[in-house]
């Protein structure tokens, strides 16, 4: 199973509408964005060019894994940047998929020692199930119940696009 | 999968990540890129409001001087407690080996508190090593400075520094000035440029201040200050060691600044870009002048800074690497 382009933007453009919804419903008129390194960075990126000029930062969440000490520092990490005032501001955090949870448990952790958000939106384009940790998505693009040995592959930066992959076991 | 050999060199596991951090020497290259890289996106965390990331929370940071140090031992502190780790500073001079403890009874005890991570400085040449070879699998040791021998973190800082300024080590000629005889630092320094690809190491200085056979380190020697300079991309001035001086290989202090002490217009042979970098601490007058120190081709105080990130970086691999030996 696939995802083109188009299935991606036909996605992206409800996911913004609904956002949009949600923030009008809850009397949020400023915000900030912020996608995690690096698919949710890429859905991030996305969603800013549909929504218009709001402050846009990223999360490598590397450092706030909790699995770091069976796995190693990711030879790849990349600093987080966040050009705004996190300190009281509504925070709408972008992944690509959701999974266990586990990834967005260390995102809030990190956003929180750059202060205390007023609130967060969590915003993915695939949830796949298989939650280990209380975390559900506020918006979604696809919701799937994938078996344990497969994932959904985002490919990006631009033109988004996606598959499903088997996972060989470890 | 087939088991591979246990690894010859005991700083690294079985499948080569980093679980001691006692010598550049011998390092491959990728693993002193993937510090500088680490490193990198460390930085970034010293410039947020809470410097602090959760990656060592609950280790146990054991901070063994042997020998006096401010800069390196306080960095190595920051490192460890920007990366959430609890420190233990062990002041030796008031420690039981000044009553008579042995060096093994003093770290079996420090195992017994359940230590994670050994920084050790010594004067002795190896001793990270004797302790390395001789703590519990679960310890990490790294070596803050051992005698004449080796400082590789340092070096790495170093290194971290050429390459933000530079991009790159291919194509860059780097002169290290000044008492290469006494310098661990300047031992650490020529094995990691000449692993990361510098095109040439020169060292300059008076001879009686030059190892022999320092050639066979892979370096050009220079005993005139404006030969060595000439094109160079880096300038590194070593720290002229006053409690050397009493073993008469210098006539004075005022007759090194004259022949070899760093002073705007004795850069002039360097390339135009060339940055001044020193391990500090700095004698000014000695080996360099204020006008160098202080100006705008010098990058010694943005060395403190990295040095921070480069500790962090190496802390983070030798405690996975211990974690994933088990």
């Amino acid at each position: 199973m696939n995802w083109t382009r188009t299935d991606i933007d036909s996605r992206l453009d409800r996911m913004t509408a609904e956002l949009k919804t949600s923030l009008q419903r809850r009397g949020i008129s400023d915000f900030a964005m912020v996608g995690i390194h690096s698919g949710g960075a890429w859905v991030a990126d996305a969603l800013q060019q549909r929504l218009g000029k709001i402050p846009l930062g990223s999360l490598d969440i590397s450092f706030y894994r909790d699995d770091f000490t069976h796995r190693g520092l990711h030879p790849n990490v990349k600093p987080s940047q966040l050009p705004f005032e996190v300190e009281g501001a509504h925070i709408v955090l972008v992944d690509d998929v959701l999974m266990t949870g586990r990834t967005i448990r260390a995102a809030m952790n990190e956003l929180f020692d750059f202060g205390r958000p007023a609130s967060i939106t969590l915003v993915v384009l695939f949830d796949i199930g298989q939650r280990q940790l209380p975390i559900s998505a506020d918006i979604c693009g696809e919701t799937l119940a994938l078996p344990p040995h497969q994932r959904v592959e985002l490919r990006g930066p631009a033109p988004l696009a996606a598959d499903i992959i088997e996972m060989t076991p470890e | 999968m087939i088991p591979s050999p246990p690894s010859a060199n005991i700083q690294l596991t079985a499948d080569g990540r980093l679980k001691h951090f006692l010598s550049v020497e011998g390092l491959p290259r990728p693993l002193l890129e993937e510090i500088l890289d680490g490193a990198a996106s460390f930085v970034e965390v010293g410039d947020r409001s809470i410097k602090k990331v959760p990656l060592l929370r609950g280790k146990t940071v054991v901070n063994l001087f042997f020998e006096a140090s401010t800069r390196t031992r306080s960095t190595f502190e920051l490192a460890a407690k920007r990366l959430s780790a609890d420190v233990l500073n062990i002041d030796i001079a008031k420690s039981a080996t000044s009553k008579g403890e042995t060096l093994m009874d003093m770290l079996w005890n420090l195992e017994a508190m359940a230590s994670d991570m050994f920084i050790v400085r010594h004067s002795d040449s190896g001793a990270p090593f004797f302790i390395a070879n001789h703590v519990t699998p679960q310890v990490a040791v790294i070596n803050a400075g051992d005698g004449r021998h080796a400082h590789p973190t340092q070096a790495m800082l170093d290194m971290y520094t050429i390459r933000h300024y530079k991009g790159r080590f291919a194509g860059l000629k780097v002169a290290i000035i000044g008492d290469v005889l006494h310098s661990r630092v300047a031992r650490s320094q020529i094995h990691a440029l000449n692993i990361l690809g510098a095109e040439e190491v020169r060292v300059i200085g008076p001879k009686t201040l030059l190892p022999k056979d320092i050639e066979s380190l892979g370096v050009s020697v220079y005993t005139d200050l404006a030969a060595g300079l000439r094109d160079v991309d880096v300038v590194i001035a070593l720290r002229l060691q006053k409690e050397r001086m009493d073993s008469a290989l210098l006539p004075s202090e005022g007759e090194f600044f004259r022949l070899y002490g760093l002073n705007n217009d004795r850069l002039r042979p360097a390339k135009p870009d060339a940055i001044v970098m020193h391990p500090g601490p700095i004698n000014r007058g000695v080996e360099i002048a204020s006008e160098v120190a202080d100006g705008p081709r010098s990058v010694i105080l943005h060395q403190v800074t990295f040095g921070i990130a480069v500790r962090m970086a190496v802390m983070s691999m030798c405690i996975s690497g211990q974690e994933s030996g088990l």
